[in-house]
């Protein structure tokens, strides 16, 4: 029995030395394979007769577990150590950069047309669209501007040398009013004599103007509600409700002022009160108030009873307001650019400063402005 | 239109201060552009006293004054003015003053070396009038030391936009009523001075044109003596913007800014014979007052006599015939023309005039008389002369309109309360007469009156808007749908998918140099501005592409290397019946690196033509295209680089998009620098998802995903070089729909080991089985039919 006790002594030092798996194997086979003294020494129970069987057995069967024990330890030991060193091995520098994805963003512009579509979409308007090159009627006769009328030199209209079948004159949209006739005329299509709307026209129209606050091509969104008993405190609430949601703001002041467009009367051009903060314009507030002043926001009025007409209403029944606003100057006036024409210039270094993330949808839960 | 608060007061009593002036006139709808106080260009120059006048030493025309300024010691100063003398009280401008003529400042000098502290000024060095004869001579008792502004009594300007439906406001006395009716003062009776008509008009007036000139009053003052205007009369037309001329001009200018009547006055000893309102023959020439010569039609009324055109009627007056400094018998003319007719000369003529203005938004027919007389009265007072009774050929407008007004009307549309009694004082304080039955008569000026919606205007204008209070507009009933049209959901998912892809979005002028235009579509179907800003900006895009790519070439001007830009927005072409076809359209430009060096990857690497096969198809997928049933086929288009770009199409008509590398010689003529990858989407034929149907067009197609797991199979093929992979791709899929699920290209080769005129194509296929698992005889006869599909596109295993 000494033999194997040293023996085992012997083993479980050399394991406990083994420097790798492969020589911690050498130890396994050394004990406990085919040849192995451990194995050796269990052949020799076979001899034996059962009662030194008895004897010996337990004590070679221990041995053989206690080897087996400090190899499997060993083992993960040698293991751990292995892999660590391989880890090790595998080390990178990752202060380096990695690959980025291109950034892309929304034109304010755009944003601002979401924004729009999402605030009056609460409100029950819809969002409605027409062409930019428009023929005379739908830019001027309709909306009670006649071919003698003075207000149509205030227009800057860009012509083209074409003519209609009937003999119009072609031309570039100078307002997004040119929609609600069209879009009145199709209500009035499938309801004869008009019937209640509420809508929206956001697009690109054209002036002949080019200077330091003009672009010969801006963005409007045209406003136009049509029921039996709308009147102008409508208006007022309708545009109130709607800049307050637009600035998240509930300061917001209008002043209505009477004015004079050929498609409105009354007619009403609507200021918003205003301060100056670090060089920039902060709607909010009174314009009477201390360090306030108003700003023309935008041109509205209840529609001209002749205009009602063209577009196929009955003005006896039917009356409503309209509006028109610019969008690019509203993009401004919240979101802080002073350029214009930085609008329309394409550069990628001005869209990301001023560009929107994709994920920055306006919705009415997250909240329709955009965070800088 | 600007006027000065003095010569408002000529016509309106009032003691309202400058500040409700102006907010009244805002509240009202005059709009107020500005307010100019003179004053402030009259600060420094005070009234003083000339103590003593000697010869200037050294100049015969120069005296040295002492003057005194009220404090301190009497101020030397050197004067050229005949008219100085000791004792006189005039204007003294101190060093710090700026003299207004000039703009000068004013400062302690030496004149001809002598000292001088300052300047005794004339009437037209502080703007105040023409004469410059002499210094101003204030009276013996003016305040010595007080500001001079204070004791003129310079009055502050108010400068107002007229809109065009108020004619009867281009004049202060209009102005005036209108703030009257405010309650901001009363009104003061025009005062018309008296004068004696003696005598027929010895130039006969008539009018030929009774459509185009229904009214042409008239009568000849002789004997007058033209000059200057007197200050009142200079001051006011400075305070509108107008230069004085000369007496007789002055007055009848006066007549148009005071009562927003024009008037002419010819010189009589320019005309031959009778005076006639005509219709112009066509080409008939005249020389304008401006120096211009224009050539007249048949549509235009003139004034003219025996020998030639002396006005173009209502706009502006002949070169030939007006009023000069030597004039002594003048003619006057106060007519009311066709207000469309005016307006249509005008703009033929592009010819604008302050007469114009007035004559085509419509002056008041209901003053011609008045009109006439009270420029006679004012001639004949300040220039002499003997006039002679009017003639009024023809007759104005004379029928008012008559209007039944219900005054529920105002709060039904105004939306606010007025009483009847408020409405009624209200109408009749601007000169409409209303009936006990509501019948109201329009006064003849307010052309703009058309219905009941105007008096309600004029009821609520006076009224006050900031009356109107908010009112909530009702919720529309029913459940909330979307209010956004199909078109415009595409448009929101492109513009958003694309921006979260990388790109920026930019927009651009929808219009483009002709060349540039001309290089992307036939043009004959562009659509060309007649008069464009600029030649840059004169034919509505075709292709959303050059704009995009000018932006990319100013981008590299400025340095940078990688530019990503996308844009929606319409091309322009012109419909079949001939009127605007306006596609709405994705375009997007890929220029620079895709990649930049980079410590892994090395250099940097370009866009190229599969980054825009990946952008148009992951972009066309997003607007909710069937992408996996989209085909590339070639005719991108000549802007293209031909062997790499392509269409993507459902079926072979179908277009969706096109992509690609842009041909150099697009670029060349855009002066760009390439390569540039491009994709073009055309959104109008992206198929539309089926109108909303209620709840039950939510539901997906029912789908369990499979139980048993997939096997790939890889195949490698020869086949003829020019086949394209896409078609072996399809054949490949087509073998099997059953069990074929994918099938994807992982290898392209060519060169050594393949014969030539072939290339390897190696595809990896996923096989998808159903209810059992594949067994050996399953594989191989997907696999065999797989091989034979292949090789009816000519290809052949690999071996």
């Amino acid at each position: 029995m000494t033999d194997l006790t040293q023996q085992k002594n012997e083993a479980l030092t050399a394991i406990a030395g083994a420097a790798s798996l492969d020589a911690l194997d050498e130890e396994r086979v050394a004990a406990l394979g085919k040849k192995g003294w451990v194995s050796l020494a269990l052949k020799t129970l076979g001899g034996m007769s059962p009662e030194e069987r008895q004897q010996a057995a337990p004590a070679i069967q221990a041995v053989r577990a206690e080897i087996a024990e400090a190899i499997e330890l060993k083992k993960a030991q040698l293991e751990t150590a292995e892999l660590e060193a391989k880890l090790a091995s595998e080390t990178i520098d990752l202060t380096l950069p990695a690959p980025a994805q291109a950034k892309g963003s929304v034109h304010p512009v755009s944003q601002v047309m979401d924004e729009l579509a999402e605030i009056f979409a609460d409100l029950g308007f819809e969002v409605a669209t027409g062409p930019e090159i428009e023929d005379d009627w739908h830019n001027f006769t309709a909306l009670n501007m006649d071919e003698s009328h003075p207000a149509r030199a205030m227009h800057d209209t860009f012509y083209f040398p074409d003519k209609t079948a009937d003999g119009g004159e072609i031309l570039l949209r100078t307002h997004t009013s040119p929609v609600q006739i069209r879009s009145m005329q199709q209500v009035a299509k499938e309801n004869s004599g008009g019937a209640p709307m509420r809508l929206i026209a956001p697009g690109r129209v054209y002036r002949s103007d080019s200077d330091a606050t003009h672009t010969p091509m801006f963005h409007q969104v045209e406003g136009l509600v049509i029921d039996r008993n709308i009147h102008l405190g409508h208006l007022k609430w309708t545009l109130e409700t709607f800049l307050k949601a637009f600035f998240e703001r509930d300061d917001i002041v209008l002043r209505l002022r009477p004015s004079y467009f050929p498609f409105t009367e009354p007619s009403v051009e609507v200021d918003v009160g205003y301060s100056h903060e670090g060089g920039r314009r902060v709607v909010g507030g009174s314009g009477d108030d201390a360090g306030h002043d108003w700003m023309e926001l935008l041109g509205s009025g209840m529609v001209n009873a002749r205009v009602l007409e063209m577009g196929g209403f009955d003005p006896q029944v039917w009356q409503g307001f309209a509006w028109g606003l610019g969008v690019d100057r509203l993009a401004m006036l919240k979101y802080g650019m002073n350029d214009l024409r930085a609008f329309f210039d394409g550069d990628p270094r001005w869209l990301s400063h001023y560009g929107f993330s994709p994920f920055d949808q306006p919705t009415l839960s997250a909240g329709v402005g955009a965070g800088a | 239109m600007k006027f000065s608060t003095t010569w408002l007061k000529d016509h309106l009593e009032t003691d309202a201060s400058l500040q409700e002036i102006v907010d009244t006139l805002n509240a009202i709808g005059l709009e107020v552009e500005g307010v100019e106080d003179p004053a402030e260009k009259l600060a420094g120059f005070t009234v003083a006293k000339v103590l003593t006048a000697k010869k200037h030493p050294d100049a015969d025309k120069l005296q040295v004054l002492t003057v005194d300024t009220g404090e301190g010691d009497p101020l030397q100063v050197v004067c050229g003015a005949p008219n100085a003398r000791a004792g006189m009280m005039g204007v003294l401008g101190q060093p710090g003053a700026v003299v207004p003529s000039n703009g000068m400042e004013l400062r302690k000098s030496a004149i001809r070396g002598v000292e001088s502290n300052g300047m005794m000024c004339s009437v037209r060095e502080l703007e105040l009038g023409e004469d410059h004869d002499g210094i101003i001579e204030l009276p013996e008792d003016a305040p010595v030391g007080y500001s001079f502004a204070d004791y003129h009594g310079s009055s502050p300007i108010i400068d107002v936009a007229i809109t065009p439906n108020r004619p009867d406001c281009m004049g202060v006395y209009g102005i005036a009523r209108d703030l009257a009716a405010a309650g901001l003062g009363t009104l003061k009776p025009i005062a018309f001075p008296e004068f004696t008509a003696e005598g027929a008009c010895p130039v006969e007036i008539r009018t030929d044109d009774p459509e185009g000139c229904p009214a042409f009053y008239g009568r000849v003052i002789k004997g007058v003596k033209n000059g200057p205007s007197p200050d009142w009369l200079v001051q006011r037309l400075k305070s509108a913007g107008q230069r004085p001329i000369s007496l007789l001009v002055d007055l009848t200018n006066y007549l148009m800014l005071a009562f927003g009547r024009p008037a002419h006055a010819y010189d009589v000893a320019k005309l031959h014979g009778a005076v006639v309102a005509r219709r112009a023959t066509k080409g008939e020439q005249v020389l304008a007052l401006n120096e211009k010569t224009y050539t007249l039609d048949e549509s235009m009324v003139v004034i003219a006599d025996d020998k030639e055109v002396h006005d173009i009627a209502g706009i502006m007056g002949g070169e030939n015939s007006g009023v000069q400094d030597d004039t002594t018998d003048v003619l006057l003319e106060i007519a009311y023309f066709d207000p469309p007719r005016i307006g249509v000369t005008g703009r033929k003529l592009g010819l604008a005039s302050d007469a114009r203005t007035r004559f085509e938004r419509g002056v008041d027919p209901a003053f011609l008389q008045e009109g006439l007389d009270l420029l006679t009265g004012l001639i004949v007072e300040l220039a002499g002369g003997q006039a002679s009774e009017a003639v009024q050929a023809g007759s104005p407008p004379s029928e008012p309109k008559v209007l039944s007004f219900d005054t529920a009307r105002t709060v039904r549309l105004g939306g606010v309360e007025v009483s009847a009694d408020e409405q009624r004082r209200i109408l009749e304080s601007l000169d409409f007469a209303v009936g006990d039955d509501w019948q109201v008569t329009c006064p003849l000026r307010r052309h703009d009156i058309e219905g009941p919606a105007d008096l309600v205007e004029e009821v609520v204008r006076i009224h006050g808007l900031d009356k109107v209070e908010s009112v909530a507009l009702p919720r529309v009933e029913g459940v909330a749908r979307p209010t956004a049209t199909a078109d415009q959901v595409v448009e929101r998912k492109l513009r958003r998918a694309a921006a979260a892809s990388g790109l920026n979005e930019a927009i651009t002028w929808s219009f483009l140099p002709e060349d540039e235009a001309a290089h992307f579509a036939d043009s004959a179907a562009l659509w060309a501005l007649a008069n464009p800003i600029s030649e840059d900006m004169k034919v509505m895009r075709p292709s959303l592409l050059p704009g995009l790519l000018n932006a990319a070439k100013r981008a590299a001007t400025r340095g940078s290397a990688s530019t990503r830009l996308f844009e929606i927005g319409r091309r322009y072409f012109r419909g079949s019946d001939g009127l605007s076809d306006e596609r709405s359209t994705l375009g997007v430009v890929l220029a620079g690196e895709k990649t930049a060096r980079s410590w892994a990857t090395g250099k940097a690497q370009m866009f190229d033509a599969y980054d825009a096969k990946a952008a148009a198809t992951q972009l066309l997928e997003a607007a909710g295209a069937p992408a996996g049933n989209l085909m590339v086929m070639g005719e991108a288009g000549s802007q293209f680089h031909p062997g790499q770009s392509g269409t993507l199409r459902l079926g072979p008509k179908k277009v969706l998009a096109r992509f690609g590398m842009v041909h150099p010689a697009t670029l060349k003529a855009l002066d760009v620098d390439g390569p540039i990858a491009a994709v073009e989407i055309f959104l109008d034929a992206i198929p539309q998802k089926k109108a909303w149907k209620g709840a039950k067009s939510f539901a997906r197609p029912s789908f369990t995903p499979p139980a048993l797991q997939s096997v790939t199979r890889d195949f490698a093929f020869l086949v003829p070089e020019a086949l394209p992979a896409a078609e072996l791709v399809r054949a490949v899929k087509g073998a099997d729909k059953a069990n074929i699920t994918d099938v994807g290209v992982f290898d392209v080769f060519a060169g050594q080991g393949v014969p030539e005129g072939r290339k390897s194509v190696a595809v990896e296929v996923t096989l998808q089985p159903a209810e059992k698992s594949y067994k050996d005889a399953d594989l191989k006869a997907i696999s065999d039919a797989i091989v034979a599909a292949a090789a009816k596109q000519g290809a052949e295993l690999r071996g």
